[in-house]
């Protein structure tokens, strides 16, 4: 286990895909209690990176620790350390609610999981649907049931890949809620999104990614949605010109 | 820590169980097939008695292996449409778990979809296909390709072709397995002395180990990124 302060912490991270290089050796650190926004254009590296960060794939050289542990070498332990909420469901639909959070509570080996699977399901506003078939929900509810099964576990990190991909204004405004209240909790979530505007004002801290470097790393707080989408634009037309 | 690799594969096969309880779509999808095949099998095939006893054994082995095929593509599809693949990988649980859990499965609907298939052939092509020695080829035969097909399919799931892919992919591996059922089953229902043909069983065991072994093992290659 490394001595480290800092959540999560990447260092000279590379990913390749073949001849493609995806990430071009990122040094970052997470610090905990952060909500990292990281932002980019298509085929950036922004879900590559999320996907590296969850142990869901190995970097092809450098290093990252999430909460000390080395990826991949401690990957069981990290692993009980994140939740992850993809523009997927990661859901079974021919399973309830319910059905869906026993299953992935057994794969996390938690103990005495009802009373933590009512809560959640009250949480995320399906407590009277718990028992409903997941194929019968809308996009919404599967992506606010997706938040619960991450939550499952308690875990410290949340890594979320575009979760607003395919809600409508309503089902936004819950996931906003929900990630809001997961923030407040003091976990650490890095997101990404393509919507600069939510990003200014849920985020604490805002990452532009572009052809797999970072190459805007500030607060926040320090632009407005307008002033951010400006940057952004500049960032990522320059990489087009290159 | 890891979860308990027992509880692991346990819950995956409850999972896979329940959902196919619930939607039958990979059973009756197999079993549709299966029937589709014999029936068609029954009208071309207009043979003898000592004709047929010896082609019956290739003619439930090949229904069995297109219909498994069929289940293996869809029961690993589902997992990685809704990226439920990634989630399983994305709890602390040995990977080869989720291979274990997976194959039993798959094992087990093939195997339903064997037995399912001696009553029907028993009266379609009027020959005793209720034997013991049968219906213990069957279980070591279905096992083996039943390995195979979920590392294989587990691999091919993630291609644009993964359907026509499988097969061509999985038949030359499963060769040595196919071999020994159709020869046992075969000398099995031509009535053959035991010592002519106990040899394949026992090949048909060393076989199953092997791929069990190797599959087992090679599951995590497979699944990485």
């Amino acid at each position: 286990m490394a001595e480290k302060s800092a959540l999560i912490e990447t260092r000279a991270l590379v990913k390749t895909y073949d001849l493609m290089i995806v990430l071009r050796k990122l040094d970052f650190q997470v610090e905990r209690g952060e909500f990292v926004a990281l932002l980019g254009p298509n085929g950036s590296g922004k879900s590559t990176l999320l996907r590296l960060l969850s142990g869901l794939s190995k970097p092809t050289s450098g290093a990252i620790f999430i909460g000390g542990w080395e990826l991949p070498r401690e990957a069981a332990a990290v692993r009980a350390q994140i939740g992850m909420v993809s523009h997927r469901a990661l859901l079974y639909e021919n399973l309830t609610a319910r059905e869906n959070l026993q299953f992935f509570a057994q794969l996390y080996n938690l103990r005495e999981i009802d009373e933590r699977i009512r809560i959640l399901l009250e949480q995320v506003g399906l407590s009277k649907r718990g028992d409903s078939l997941v194929r019968t929900f809308s996009r919404g509810m599967q992506q606010r049931l997706s938040i619960a099964r991450a939550l499952l576990h308690d875990p410290a990190v949340l890594l979320m890949d575009e979760p607003y991909t395919g809600l409508d204004q309503d089902a936004a405004q819950v996931l906003d809620g929900l990630l809001t209240q997961a923030y407040a909790d003091g976990r650490t979530i890095v997101m990404t999104t393509h919507d600069l505007e939510r990003a200014a004002r849920l985020a604490s801290r805002a990452m532009i990614l572009s052809r797999g470097n970072i190459r805007y790393d500030a607060p926040a707080s320090a632009l407005d949605g307008r002033q951010l989408s400006e940057r952004y634009t500049e960032i990522t037309s320059l990489a087009t010109a290159r | 820590m890891n979860t308990p690799f027992i509880q692991a594969v346990l819950a995956i096969l409850r999972k896979d169980l329940r959902t196919e309880l619930r939607s039958r779509e990979l059973i009756s999808s197999m079993g549709l097939f299966s029937l589709l095949s014999i029936l068609i099998f029954s009208f071309a095939l207009e043979l003898d008695r000592v004709a047929r006893q010896e082609a019956i054994s290739g003619v439930l082995w090949v229904t069995v292996v297109f219909a498994s095929i069929l289940g293996l593509n869809r029961s690993l599809a589902m997992e990685r449409d809704q990226g439920n693949l990634d989630a399983m990988l994305l709890a602390p649980i040995n990977r080869a778990a989720i291979f274990l859990g997976k194959l039993i499965g798959n094992y087990l609907f093939a195997l339903a979809v064997g037995l399912l298939l001696l009553p029907v052939m028993t009266v379609l092509f009027n020959m005793p296909l209720f034997q013991p020695w049968l219906i213990l080829i069957l279980f070591l035969g279905t096992l083996g390709f039943s390995t195979v097909g979920t590392l294989l399919a587990t691999m091919t799931v993630q291609t644009r072709a993964r359907e026509s892919l499988l097969p061509i992919v999985m038949l030359p591996i499963a060769l040595p397995v196919l071999l020994a059922s159709v020869h046992a089953s075969t000398n099995i229902l031509t009535n053959a002395p035991i010592d002519d043909w106990i040899a394949w069983p026992q090949i048909l065991v060393v076989v199953d180990v092997i791929y069990l072994i190797l599959c087992f093992l090679l599951f995590e290659f497979v699944i990485e990124d």
